[in-house]
């Protein structure tokens, strides 16, 4: 076990490296120079060639590429993603608390995804073919087809404008996650809730479900192990779940105004804030990278089976 | 045409290959089909209910809904296949020099399809459309950079399977060439699989590239396409609900028709599946597939 988490974080190791690589020539993607992307962001009216040039030695940006990435690694290390093309501000005072309020939405939503997924699951997984089985599944292959926002938007006409229960927007009570929770929920939940059922039912075939019945142990306590077994699998597709989550809010914040990454991130996008769009992928591929991993070392954790690979 | 015939006994994924094969052929020849040119705007019609000449009623400025769901097809659906093609393609070229060839090539191929492969897909997408800027084109390109490695990946271990089987041995030990037996005794046996993966991611791209319309990153303004026509509708919402319905209802009715056409697709060519029923559910792929499906959407 211990050499299988060696291994597992050697990898990591080079992995994030090549990431962050990546991710810092990303720049190099766009068709305008960064500096000009200042200068019009702090309005600058007329810009000449050797104002260009001069932001651009200011910005460091004369330098190799290399150096450059060094210096960008160090800095993001401590948190230091540069300053906002646009606002100035520093970007980790503006991405740190949409981060936070981004988690926020994605744990509640995870909590919950995980909950009736497990639920939902077992339901199906025990009367399978049944008329529950048969509608909760159609039910979700259409809501998995259903457009997140499309979904937020029906949602927020009939339960914030038509019955006026719950606001529109923003993040300023316990009422205002209900719209924005639900809408990740159902999404996903159609998803995970697969997951959860099909392992179950392969765990019911199993040789020591016949077993445990033939020596006559009660329904009640045989679920309970299939139940645990299935889990089993569950576990490393929840842990996943959590950074796709995280990283798809964005449709959802947007439509409520959460003030979070997905609506910082669009508001980057639309300002060509490239610092902020950098910090933001950086964050959420390492997270995801962090998150897979973890998940796997958890799985063999729980698995011996699956430490001999790799 | 064996496998069409046999998809189509399935009653439920006939209609959907009917819906799917519908859509793109009314996308095509959308001048054909739509009553009204998608742009023209006629104030005085503005927010319009159904009426004979404007079945599905008019937008803010008056243009016709239907036609512009019409024209929409275009981007919403035929670029989308377009991109997933290419990336297809590029995917499975690679993966099929990566299975068939192994040594160096594969493994430096998969350490790129791995780094590739760590990105979270949406992110990507908006990180790309972040440094090119807004856009369909960019959107389209982004799709390409990000799905390739995921079908390389697949392809690879498909043509792996093959590529020991004992015919392809007495072929290569009958003097035919490399590229003759990956033609005629190879990719015979993996475009199954292609087509299985790729008609499961096409239903998530619709919704991801329908999202980012609606968010403002895609196409530009005056042109036609579903998220965009919701975008629009939007900023009525509250007033006009109904003007989000037919683009919504369009794109739930295309993405479920083209993921029903997936698992019906898959169960028709995964033979264990078939002769074991559905009690032995392919496990791991199932899942698989459905989480690369919500990852994307």
């Amino acid at each position: 076990m211990g050499l299988y988490v060696l291994k597992r974080v050697g990898v990591l190791a080079p992995l994030l490296v090549v990431i962050s690589f990546l991710t810092f020539t990303l720049n190099g993607l766009s068709p305008m120079d960064p500096a000009e992307v200042v200068l019009h962001a702090q309005g600058v009216p007329s810009i000449t060639e050797e104002l260009i040039a001069a932001t651009r030695t200011e910005l460091g940006m004369d330098r190799p590429l290399l150096a450059r990435y060094w210096d960008w690694l160090l800095a993001s290390l401590q948190l230091d993603f540069g300053d906002s093309y646009i606002t100035g501000k520093p970007v980790w005072s503006l991405l740190g608390p949409a981060l936070m309020n981004t988690l926020k939405l994605t744990i509640v939503s995870s909590l919950f995804i995980i909950a009736l997924s497990i639920v939902l699951g077992v339901l199906c997984a025990l009367r399978e073919g049944r008329w529950l089985d048969l509608s909760v599944r159609g039910v979700s292959f259409l809501l998995t087809s259903m457009p997140a926002y499309w979904l937020a938007a029906l949602m927020v006409w009939y339960f914030a404008v038509k019955l006026d229960l719950l606001p529109t927007s923003g993040m300023d009570s316990a009422s205002s996650y209900v719209l924005p929770v639900a809408v990740i929920v159902i999404g996903y939940a159609g998803i995970y809730f697969r997951v959860v059922r099909s392992s179950m039912l392969s765990n019911l075939n199993e040789d020591y479900v016949l077993y445990g019945r033939a020596c006559g142990i009660p329904e009640r306590r045989l679920t309970m192990h299939v139940l645990r077994n299935s889990l089993q699998v569950a576990v490393s597709v929840f842990g996943l779940a959590i950074p796709i989550i995280l990283g798809s809010t964005v449709v959802v914040e947007n439509i409520f105004a959460w003030p979070g990454l997905g609506t910082l991130t669009v508001t980057s996008i639309l300002g060509r804030d490239f610092p902020i769009i950098q910090a933001y992928v950086l964050v959420l591929a390492v997270a995801f990278v962090l998150f897979n991993t973890g998940s796997d070392v958890l799985n063999a954790a729980m698995n011996p089976r699956l430490r001999k690979e790799l | 045409m064996k496998l069409l015939k046999r998809l189509l006994k399935d009653k439920l994924a006939a209609a959907s290959l009917a819906v799917v094969a519908a859509t793109l052929l009314i996308g095509l020849f959308a001048p054909l089909f739509a009553p009204h040119p998608p742009n023209e705007a006629n104030m005085e019609l503005r927010f319009a209910g159904a009426s004979w000449s404007y079945w599905l009623g008019n937008d803010h400025l008056g243009r016709c809904i239907l036609s512009r769901l019409i024209y929409g097809i275009r981007p919403s659906v035929l670029w989308v296949l377009a991109a997933l093609g290419a990336a297809a393609c590029f995917g499975a070229a690679l993966g099929f020099v990566a299975g068939y060839f192994r040594g160096r090539v594969d493994a430096i191929l998969m350490r790129v399809c791995d780094v590739m492969l760590s990105f979270p897909g949406y992110v990507m997408t908006l990180a790309i459309v972040g440094m090119l800027g807004a856009g369909l084109a960019n959107i389209l390109l982004a799709f390409v950079v990000m799905k390739w490695a995921w079908f390389a990946r697949v392809i690879r271990t498909a043509v792996m399977q093959y590529a020991d089987a004992d015919y392809v041995k007495f072929a290569k030990v009958l003097g035919m060439g490399h590229f003759g037996i990956m033609r005629r005794h190879i990719a015979p046996a993996a475009l199954p699989e292609i087509a299985v993966i790729a008609s499961s991611a096409f239903g998530s791209m619709i919704l991801q590239i329908s999202g980012l319309s609606f968010l403002g990153l895609g196409i530009e303004a005056p042109h036609a396409e579903w998220g965009m026509m919701m975008n629009e509708a939007r900023s009525v919402m509250f007033t006009r609900p109904e003007l989000m319905l037919a683009p919504g209802l369009a794109i739930i009715a295309v993405v479920s028709a083209v993921n029903f056409l997936s698992d019906a697709l898959q169960k028709e060519l995964d033979p264990k599946l078939a002769v074991s029923g559905k009690r032995t559910s392919v496990f791991a792929g199932g899942m698989m597939r459905g989480l690369r499906k919500k990852e994307a959407a």
